[in-house]
């Protein structure tokens, strides 16, 4: 390898994936069958590859470009999160779309170049990186939310969110312009070392909560949520599965290397925005999805919940709140995709059915699929031993270091309010009567389940690993 | 210390069985017949293996016996088991119960008796883990997963009102558990660990030991059940099925005095001193007003489900007295109402797989044609009662000594229960078992069948046994009893002198 090159090498993954979707673009325009599952794999295979270059890096931290990129141990281990949620949702796409007739090479392609731009989310280290690459993973994403376009549910979803993507765009880029005018500088470090000597001022304060509010719309948190149920509910049942995995780790990875690495002088301002927003996020997650009837409107709902809670980890401010994130995303991650790959599933000869009153009597059809949501279900409410009680518990006990004792109490409180609409399903599919069986689950859901499955019910065994490896990774950031 | 793991074994054993009901082919008859077999054959050999804990255990030391330990989640997260004087019989009380349970189910539950099986081996793994915990995660792991099984008994197998009293119990268990699990928190960050033995000579600041008090109280509260948070347990008792009622009245309770035991009491003595008057009302209203509510019950079921909330209150009393005789009591009432309350509702059990009804009024004069069933629900009424000679006497007795070395009001209030706990359950006996068998239904009810005696006879041996020769027990709890009522003694004392000095300086 010439030296010129060697010296991106830590940035070699995205350069890869980026090729390599430009690639399965022109294989795609050239390639004869239009209607056909190999971009798709093809895609898979890339995600897979590029994971694997991720994975042979080196620990330790280097930056790029001038610091406007960095990878260290954090960004690898939100890339493989994000790598994971993409390729995983990714092959719960192949029925879905063959079925509606839109199994087109676009979108793996457009999933792709969104992932770049995820991974690119995790490395960004100055706010026009993390602007250029935020973009680039939501223009991918407005066009997926709109792919089933004769539907004009799916197509309103696209919009819906193109338009309120937009305008958080707006706010996000406004933020920016005002931090940078009032600090002079665009790189984290340097904004982090201006505060430093300057201390904060109103006009600062006002482009933080403008950055904020912006990130806040990307993580569908209170109150910039009302996007997320239309849009959740909208869009076709896949891209709500990739919607609500990997764009939620980047969010997140985004905004903790923000408020970490260039704001640490101001954590009393954002620690109360970021407290305001995770109780209004567990609340309405709590209360709103109880009269929910839609299972998609419930997941977005439901999510909305998830990010209210791994927020009280950022609002910890700690390295163990750093780490209790990074738990919850890789076990949220998980649960999510299980739980769509189960709602993939809800399938009869008309076509894909959304009501939660469908499932009813599910565990005498489909005993194995009972069990799996059931299990995922149980997770999500964060009953041990599944995996998510290991989620909330770093989080929570995160906060409770902290002194966060009100925020914790609260946390849990919902989270027993939420058990109340996670148990409505389960009480749905094992004590009613059955309604009609759904058709046999195809092979991919399958190993999608078993997968993630298999995950939620043992972690407790090496959960160790888990808490180790993001241990690490929180420990790059301070 | 032997070098096998037996706790880890007699924890997962149950585990291995609903495995291999797991993997069991077809709906059809044989493997259903196979599915009640794996079954009880696993709770059986559990019961033999859990009986060697017994045999090997050492009753003059207050020590942690048996103790394993691995290396869990990042050094300070321990899978810590072990058992001393006070958590080794509940151990073997569950391993006891189990194989009767299943035995009690074995007709009376027809459809989906694979998973109903699976469930129950399930819960008789998280139900001894719990016992056996000596780390707060590992404990609350199982006392919260315990859950998961015992919602899906009650709402799969249970009566009309099944879901709501599966989201009942789940939510108000849940609601108190998550306070316990943020004290657990808070208590890793104060002390630096979770390990159970570490904690239990930990010193927690004064004040701080009261939030921690009362976030485990709202826990065991729920689980014990105390009133006023004991509503969901006449609802879930009742539309669980008999099995469950027997799981939960038998096992389940006994977590929450379990609980005060093991952390309330040597984790937290200065708030435990300090809050013990709030307990004994608690406890006395309980034990008066439930019974009082139980008398009014037309439900069978129902009354047996307050009275057991008004045992539970002689155990709450007992224990918070910190006498020898209250805590020995205490142990000694959860004991004997895990088996006489068990076998209550067995017996209950056992007529409504005849006639598909808990009404009391439905029945009447079944002494005529149920001799045998009328004898041993005769027992275990007493035992209910208190009667000496049966093992309910023992319990009452003690707790109520060691109440009235503490305060004679609690006592005397205390006390009057076991009068009002008289009336209920000879006024029940009177209208099931006495009276004319004038009903046409019942012209044809049989008499207790094999499978039945198999069930009932050793619940009404081990009643007699405990209540005639107690000593067996006794000698397993005294030394860990003592230990704790001197640590809880010099805990306090330790507190004591700044003040005290204070006082003689003015």
């Amino acid at each position: 390898m010439p030296p010129a090159l060697a010296i991106y090498a830590p940035i070699f993954p995205e350069i890869f994936l980026a090729l390599a979707a430009m690639a399965l673009l022109m294989y795609g325009v050239f390639g004869g069958d239009r209607e056909s599952e190999v971009p798709g794999w093809l895609a898979v295979l890339i995600l897979a590859a590029t994971g694997a270059l991720v994975l042979m890096q080196a620990p330790g931290a280097v930056q790029l470009f001038d610091g406007a990129v960095i990878v260290d141990d954090f960004a690898r281990f939100m890339k493989l999160l994000i790598l994971g949620g993409s390729g995983f949702a990714l092959i719960l796409s192949f029925d879905y779309l063959r079925d509606a007739k839109i199994l087109k090479f676009e979108f793996p392609v457009i999933a792709l170049l969104s992932t770049v731009g995820m991974m690119l989310m995790a490395s960004a280290n100055n706010l026009i990186s993390l602007y250029m690459a935020l973009e680039l993973q939501s223009l991918a994403l407005y066009v997926l939310c709109a792919f089933r376009r004769d539907s004009v549910l799916s197509a309103e979803a696209g919009l819906k969110y193109f338009v309120l993507g937009a305008l958080s765009s707006g706010l996000l880029l406004y933020g920016c312009s005002l931090v940078y005018g009032f600090t002079g500088t665009m790189s984290f470090a340097g904004i982090a070392s201006v505060l430093q000597t300057s201390g904060s001022n109103i006009g600062l304060v006002f482009g933080l909560v403008f950055i904020l509010c912006g990130v806040a719309f990307k993580l569908s948190a209170v109150p910039f949520h009302m996007w997320t149920p239309d849009v959740y509910q909208g869009a076709p049942t896949p891209v709500t599965a990739f919607l609500a995995a990997a764009p939620k780790v980047a969010a997140f990875a985004m905004l903790i290397r923000l408020v970490e690495d260039a704001f640490p002088a101001v954590a009393t301002d954002w620690k109360q925005i970021v407290i305001a927003v995770s109780v209004g996020s567990m609340l309405l997650g709590a209360f709103a999805a109880i009269g929910q009837t839609n299972i998609k409107r419930l997941m977005a709902y439901s999510s909305i919940g998830h990010v209210g809670y791994a927020l009280v980890g950022i609002a910890a401010g700690t390295p163990e709140g750093v780490k209790g994130v990074m738990i919850y995303l890789a076990i949220y991650v998980v649960m999510t995709l299980g739980t769509f790959a189960c709602i993939l599933a809800m399938r009869r000869k008309g076509g894909h059915v959304e009501d939660i009153a469908e499932l009813s009597g599910l565990s005498r059809h489909q005993p194995m699929l009972a069990f799996m949501l059931a299990m995922l279900l149980f997770s999500m409410a964060g009953i041990p031993p599944l995996a998510g009680f290991f989620a909330k518990y770093f989080v929570f006990t995160a906060a409770i270091q902290a002194g966060l004792f009100w925020l914790a109490v609260l946390g849990v409180l919902t989270s027993v309010v939420s058990t109340f609409y996670y148990l409505a399903i389960i009480s749905k599919m094992y004590f009613q009567e059955p309604a009609a069986n759904f058709e046999p689950m195809p092979g991919k859901l399958r190993f999608v389940l078993a997968v993630t499955g298999v995950i939620t019910l043992f972690l407790f065994i090496p959960i160790n690993l888990l808490v180790t490896a993001a241990e690490a990774a929180a420990r790059s950031l301070f | 210390m032997t070098g096998w793991p037996i706790l880890s074994t007699i924890i997962f054993l149950p585990l291995v069985g609903a495995f291999f009901i797991l993997v069991l082919r077809g709906d059809d008859g044989a493997a259903i017949r196979n599915a009640r077999y794996i079954a009880l054959w696993t709770t059986i050999v559990t019961f033999v293996v859990s009986l060697l804990i017994w045999r090997d255990f050492d009753a003059s030391t207050a020590a942690f016996q048996f103790v394993e330990k691995r290396d869990w989640i990042g050094g300070t997260i321990t899978y810590h088991l072990g058992v001393d004087g006070i958590s080794m019989l509940f151990v073997i009380l569950t391993t006891f119960l189990m194989p009767l349970c299943i035995l009690a189910s074995w007709q009376s539950v027809e459809s989906r008796v694979k998973e109903y099986m699976i469930a129950f081996l399930v819960l008789e793994t998280l139900m001894i883990g719990v016992f056996c915990a000596l780390d707060l995660i590992v404990f609350y792991l199982f006392f919260e997963g315990g859950l998961i099984p015992m919602f899906l008994i009650i709402g799969v197998w249970g009566g009309k009102r099944r879901v709501y009293a599966s989201f009942k119990f789940f939510l108000y268990t849940l609601l108190g558990s998550v306070l316990m699990l943020l004290a657990i928190m808070a208590m890793y960050w104060q002390a630096g660990t979770t390990d159970i033995p570490t904690l239990l000579a930990f010193d927690f600041p004064p004040k701080m030991q009261t939030w921690l008090w009362v976030a485990f109280f709202a826990s065991f509260a729920v689980k014990m059940p105390m009133w006023p948070v004991h509503t969901w347990l006449p609802d879930a008792h009742v539309e669980a099925p008999t099995a469950g009622s027997v799981i939960l009245a038998g096992v389940l309770l006994k977590m929450g005095g379990y609980g005060f035991l093991r952390f309330s009491i040597p984790m937290f003595p200065l708030a435990s001193a300090d809050l013990a008057p709030l307990v004994y009302v608690l406890s006395v209203v309980a034990i008066i007003y439930t019974s009082m509510v139980a008398f009014a019950q037309e439900d069978i079921k129902k009354l047996i489900a307050y009275s057991s909330v008004a045992h539970m209150g002689f155990v709450t009393l007992g224990v918070f007295t910190l006498t020898a005789q209250g805590v020995q009591g205490g142990i000694f009432q959860m004991l004997s109402h895990g088996i006489v309350s068990a076998a209550l509702f067995l017996c209950v059990g056992v007529i409504y797989d005849r006639m598909h009804t808990r009404e009391i009024s439905a029945y009447g004069g079944l002494a005529d044609r149920m001799p045998l069933y009328a004898a041993c629900f005769m027992v275990f009424t007493m035992a209910n009662v208190g009667l000496p000679g049966t093992s309910g006497f023992i319990g009452e007795f003690l707790s109520l000594t060691g109440a009235f070395r503490i305060n004679t009001w609690v006592a005397l209030f205390a006390t009057s229960g076991v009068i009002l706990s008289a009336v209920y359950a000879l006024w029940l006996y009177r209208r099931v078992i006495f009276g004319k068998l004038d009903k046409p239904s019942l012209a044809g009810i049989l008499d207790l069948d094999a499978r039945e005696i198999a069930v009932l006879a050793p619940l009404v041996l081990l009643t007699l046994l405990f209540g005639i020769y107690p000593k067996p027990v006794m000698d397993v709890t005294a030394v860990a009893v003592d230990k704790l009522i001197a640590d809880y003694k010099q805990d306090l004392a330790a507190a004591m002198p700044p003040q005290l000095a204070a006082a003689e300086e003015k």
